[in-house]
């Protein structure tokens, strides 16, 4: 069999793996990328397309300002002719109770301690500056008018299309059968196809899928599956509704660049397995009445379609980026439902530990070890 | 003489000419034109443009329509007004 070799090896075509390739390209690195579907197939292009800075741990915030720096002129500078649809219409969580909202309280101090815009609406000014929304019950809000949308397509592709026009091999349709380790080191990987390459650096950025895949060189990721839904509306005239999230139920709301609606809800009955990317009915009925109520004004327009796709959760909701035991083996995963956005970021840091350098944010919460050592890093603002 | 526009995807106003620049530039399934192009996921859900592009595919790749991707159909399959959905029963 021939033997490929390359300098690193990303196994996941989502927004983190895409990202990745296109920092280690763009500075010369060669790199290959292996995708068992297309890129965005996964998590990243199912997403809810939010950006925000609302977040309460300092790291989370310090890498989301620096994604919101980068959005701006991203399309740009990826240069691919595909529309990122990059807005900041806002995105505002609303709190029902009063625990709810000392938390959203404390994220807020802690965002403007970092030069982050947000504030803490009261139910008055949500209902003067937005009339339709119909929140009854409401206590409070907290609002960063600087967070917004965007394509999670798109953005996935883009940055997969600018990485092989600076020299990345974006291998799709290309499923990894297993990794390969030699002397305790990381050797390359397997495909099912039967392609053999080998690299002395190996990144799994393939959400869910990053556990099996790490378990086939004995290494333990524990991050797990869990299925989300969305539907999406016909487009209606744009009056740029924000993102909108309710504390009760967990259901959001949101009006995208084109006009249509999306909404989502949380339902702990959910599948949680690989694979599973069918429908739900419970979902489809039960969301829109919960978002219906808020925002009556939708009640005449129509659902076109609903999905749903795999958060890769762990345990405290937080991501995990680390070199893993085996010696050259690095993963960027665990995302838990607010990794699309975190494309820019995650793929600098992990270009950064790649080739050696200092990572420009300190990741140590992020590190798989804290699971072993029961030092948990929760997030308390994860939807 | 006006200048022709073949639009295939009426829901997104997508043009013929668009759709074969991103098979040319190696997006040759469905899938991947579909979240460049947003072609299928109007409120037509693709009854307009499906046929039309895996044809253009066919052509280009010279794989018969049988063995091409031909998308995912989603519900509610033909959009429904939330008021439906959201009476109670």
């Amino acid at each position: 069999m021939t033997v490929k070799t390359t300098d690193f090896i990303i196994v996941g075509g989502g927004v983190h793996g895409c990202a990745t390739a296109y920092e280690l390209a763009k500075a010369g690195y060669k790199v290959t990328l292996f995708e068992s579907r297309y890129l965005s197939s996964g998590g990243s292009g199912r997403s809810a397309a939010g950006l925000r800075q609302h977040f309460g741990t300092e790291v989370n915030l310090h890498m989301a300002k620096y994604n919101l720096k980068v959005f701006p002129t991203l399309e740009e500078e990826l240069d691919t002719g595909m529309d990122l649809e990059f807005r900041q219409w806002g995105y505002m969580w609303v709190a029902y109770t009063d625990s709810c909202l000392d938390q959203l309280k404390k994220n807020v101090a802690l965002q403007k301690s970092m030069d982050i815009p947000s504030v803490i609406f009261t139910p008055d000014e949500i209902h003067e500056r937005w009339p339709y929304l119909r929140l009854d019950g409401i206590i409070g809000a907290a609002f960063c008018g600087e967070d917004g949308h965007i394509n999670p397509q798109t953005l996935t592709m883009a940055y997969g299309e600018a990485a092989a026009r600076y020299g990345a091999v974006v291998k799709t349709y290309t499923p990894v059968q297993k990794l390969l380790a030699e002397n305790g080191k990381i050797k390359g990987v397997v495909t099912e196809s039967g392609e053999e390459w080998h690299a002395p650096r190996v990144l799994l950025a393939a959400g869910p899928h990053t556990r099996p895949l790490a378990a086939t060189v004995g290494v333990d990721i524990p991050v797990y599956p869990e299925r989300h839904n969305i539907l999406i509306s016909e487009p209606v005239e744009v009056f740029n509704c924000p993102m909108v999230l309710c504390l009760d139920d967990g259901a959001y709301f949101k009006q995208c660049p084109n006009g249509t609606f999306m909404f989502g809800r949380d339902d702990q009955d959910e599948p949680r397995d690989l694979g599973n990317e069918g429908n739900s009915v419970k979902f489809l009925a039960g969301v829109t009445a919960s978002v219906l109520k808020r925002i009556p004004a939708l009640s005449g327009v129509r659902v076109v379609r609903q999905w749903s796709g795999p958060y890769d959760v762990t345990e405290d909701h937080n991501a995990i980026i680390d070199w893993t035991p085996l010696e050259g083996l690095m993963v960027n995963c665990g995302w838990s439902g607010h990794g699309l956005q975190f494309g820019p970021s995650g793929g600098r840091v992990c270009k950064e530990m790649l080739v050696g350098e200092q990572a420009f944010v300190d990741l140590h919460r992020f590190r798989l070890a804290r699971f072993a050592e029961g030092d948990l890093f929760f997030e308390p603002a994860f939807i | 003489m006006s200048e022709k526009v073949n639009i295939i995807c009426r829901c997104e106003e997508i043009q013929i000419e668009e759709i074969r620049h991103w098979i040319n530039k190696g997006y040759t399934n469905l899938e991947e034109l579909k979240r460049i192009l947003r072609i299928t996921m109007g409120p037509c859900q693709g009854r307009g443009c499906r046929d039309i592009i895996l044809r253009e595919i066919s052509m280009a790749t010279g794989k018969p329509i049988s063995e091409l991707n031909t998308g995912v159909i989603r519900p509610p399959v033909k959009p429904i007004k939330f008021s439906l959905l959201a009476e109670d029963n």
